[in-house]
């Protein structure tokens, strides 16, 4: 008998008895003229420098004021105007280890801490946003949510092969409980808020 | 079970690993601080979210729901996860487990590859047999290579080298990346490990990585990071390998708005990990498998005091509480998973070696006050010890003492002439009692100063003079 039928039988015999059904209470959730106050509170908190512009334009400018050369940044979000457009970047995984600055679009943003989602089809590769030395995400107001449980009601986790939240630069606290923003990913990162009418 | 000897420090019980652990004093008083200080952003998060009980007891009935139908979910996750083009396989054992890892890296002719932190595959000490058939492991979570260049197992599940010093760790990067003799910075080496393993990361074909949990709905993982190390040797790998337990299963992706709000603010105080990544497909011109290990998993179910355990979602809360681990140091519990969770999970693979593992506790409750899922740990811990005394496991000087207690405890003359010798003990030949010993109990403590009489004998008294 092979172990996956000798498991399921195992577990057919062993396995308690269904528990009561359990109606999923209401959840409380934060008002949605909080929720950008809030988002730009737990972005700082994770150490994520979070700007509030009017459009994807101020972004590319934004950027040029800070980095000066187009050729440090990878721009993956059309209507940014500044860094190298993406399809001229080179993707062999050698030369993205050399990227310094990603600008990627997120798909939503999560009040409560701080988190984005990006897809894989916001990158052209799924090692983009770790690789860089410095993530810039860029999120429209109006795609912000309060709570992780109001994430998932609005995102499909399946309708792409790879999705992840991000909160900020990577970090680790492995060394005596010292925080060190930068351990393997991005040692800095950028949110930009992208206002709209509520 | 495997043959494979584990890389673990001798350790007779835990009683005498504890007492050496506090032998250094310094580091045992650190070691408690550093960890109460994590239980402390703990109180705060969880302080700071609404409906956090409704959080707890919701997580709690999905797990339960998830135990009682695990093999229609598995079942399930199976024939999502094919669909999505993911290898699944099924593997008993440890043994099994690991046999399935090296096919896989036959099959691709790979030696080296890297791996971000699995508990399982400490669990089943794939490291070890992956060295012995001449495969180079790189653990690439900071604080797994950390005890990886020590040759130690991890002392905490989420904290890995939480009993390393930062001298010892700088010493050890000196001696294995070339870091400058006596540097301790930790921002210095945490950067230097950094640069060391992101040539690992570009230079590996194959990456393993954990799963904190697997969507039957959509036959897809989820694997959470701080450093970004598991997505960074994914996505640079041809080959995906993610290893898991049966029991992190859940049955839908909107489970995830639950499990990940408690999460990170049990493990840390974080309000989410930094990465929280999906993975339901391999990337174009990638390979992704899936292990489901068993080792005992199945037949822990099935133990009706005990099945509750297996609802963990590791977070290290009842770690961190705990005021016997933080005085006693992961390593005292000689179990891949220490502190409350590990000490009932341990006796389910091997009652007689971990026998006195549910007894490094005072049985305080503050784990299962802090556990996420609401497992009853305290309880179990309480039950364990009456099965392993029942089963004759435990200590001959503890078993005889305690039938002892039991025959005083039950007889009231017995027990009122043991009160009457002790109070005269006590006063006349105190040395006896306060002899560190013949008496273990006194061998931190003072022995109280013993009353005149007995509440009982007052209370006759003063009854009879009304």
């Amino acid at each position: 008998m092979s172990s996956r039928q000798a498991i399921l039988d195992r577990i057919k015999e062993n396995k308690p008895a269904a528990p009561a059904p359990w109606v999923k209470p209401p959840f409380q959730v934060p008002l949605p003229q909080d929720r950008l106050a809030l988002f730009q509170h737990s972005i700082g908190a994770a150490g994520s420098v979070g700007v509030l512009v009017p459009d994807l334009v101020s972004v590319g400018i934004y950027l040029q004021e800070r980095f000066m050369s187009p050729d440090r940044v990878v721009n993956t979000v059309a209507g940014v105007g500044f860094g190298r457009d993406v399809s001229t970047a080179i993707l062999e995984k050698e030369a993205l280890a050399q990227v310094e600055v990603a600008v990627v679009a997120g798909v939503l943003g999560v009040a409560e801490n701080g988190a984005v989602w990006v897809t894989e089809e916001q990158v052209p590769v799924r090692v983009l946003p770790f690789l860089c030395e410095h993530l810039v995400l860029v999120v429209r107001q109006q795609d912000l949510v309060g709570t992780m449980q109001e994430a998932y009601a609005n995102i499909k986790v399946d309708a792409t092969g790879y999705g992840t939240f991000i909160a900020g630069p990577s970090r680790t606290a492995d060394i005596e409980q010292s925080l060190v923003i930068g351990a393997h990913g991005p040692k800095r990162m950028h949110v930009f808020i992208i206002q709209s009418e509520l | 079970m495997d043959k494979l000897t584990p890389k673990t420090i001798p350790v007779p019980d835990h009683p005498a690993a504890a007492a050496a652990f506090q032998a250094d004093a310094e580091r045992a008083n650190w070691h408690d601080q550093a960890l109460w200080f994590i239980r402390e952003k703990r109180d705060v998060a969880s302080k700071q979210t609404p409906d956090w009980e409704l959080l707890r007891e919701t997580a709690s009935q999905i797990k339960e729901h998830v135990l009682a139908h695990l093999d229609e979910l598995l079942i399930q996750f199976e024939e999502k996860a094919r669909e999505n083009g993911i290898q699944v396989h099924w593997a008993a054992d440890g043994e099994e487990h690991n046999q399935i890892v090296l096919g896989i890296l036959r099959q691709h002719g790979i030696r080296k590859l890297v791996k971000s932190k699995s508990m399982l595959t400490e669990e089943c000490h794939l490291n070890d047999f992956l060295a012995a058939q001449g495969v180079e492991v790189v653990d690439t979570d900071l604080g797994e290579r950390i005890v990886q260049l020590a040759q130690e197992p991890p002392s905490h599940i989420v904290l890995p080298s939480i009993h390393k010093r930062k001298e010892e760790v700088g010493e050890l990067f000196h001696q294995h990346l070339g870091t400058e003799k006596g540097a301790s910075d930790p921002a210095y080496l945490t950067e230097a490990a950094r640069q060391h393993l992101r040539e690992k990361f570009l230079s590996s074909d194959l990456a393993i990585t954990g799963v904190n949990f697997a969507i039957a709905e959509t036959g897809g993982l989820v694997v959470c990071t701080n450093e970004g190390n598991a997505d960074l040797g994914v996505h640079l790998a041809k080959v995906h390998i993610a290893c898991m337990g049966l029991e992190k299963i859940i049955p839908k992706a909107e489970d995830l708005g639950v499990f990940l709000r408690l999460l990170a603010r049990s493990a840390t105080g974080q309000p989410i990990t930094t990465y929280s990544s999906h993975f339901h497909k391999p990337a174009p011109g990638q390979e992704m498998h899936l292990v489901l290990v068993d080792n005992g998993r199945s037949t822990h179910l099935g133990k009706k005091d005990f099945y509750k355990a297996l609802k963990c979602i590791r977070c290290g809360a009842c770690i961190n509480t705990c005021p016997v681990y933080r005085r006693s140091g992961g390593h005292s519990y000689h179990h891949t998973i220490s502190g409350p969770i590990g000490a009932i999970l341990a006796p389910n693979l091997d009652r007689q070696k971990n026998a006195d593992l549910p007894f490094a506790s005072t049985l305080c409750g503050s784990c299962t006050h802090v556990c996420p899922v609401k497992i009853d740990i305290h309880n179990q811990l309480y039950l364990w010890r009456q099965v392993l005394a029942q089963d004759g496991q435990v200590p001959k000087a503890k078993a005889v003492s305690m039938q002892a207690m039991a025959t005083v405890l039950a007889n009231p003359k017995v027990y009122r002439l043991a009160g009457r010798s002790g109070r005269f003990m006590l006063r006349w030949l105190p040395g006896v009692a306060q002899n560190k010993r013949l008496n273990a109990w006194a061998r931190q403590r003072d022995m109280p100063s013993p009353p005149k009489e007995s509440f009982r004998d007052w209370y006759l008294k003063n009854r009879k003079t009304k």
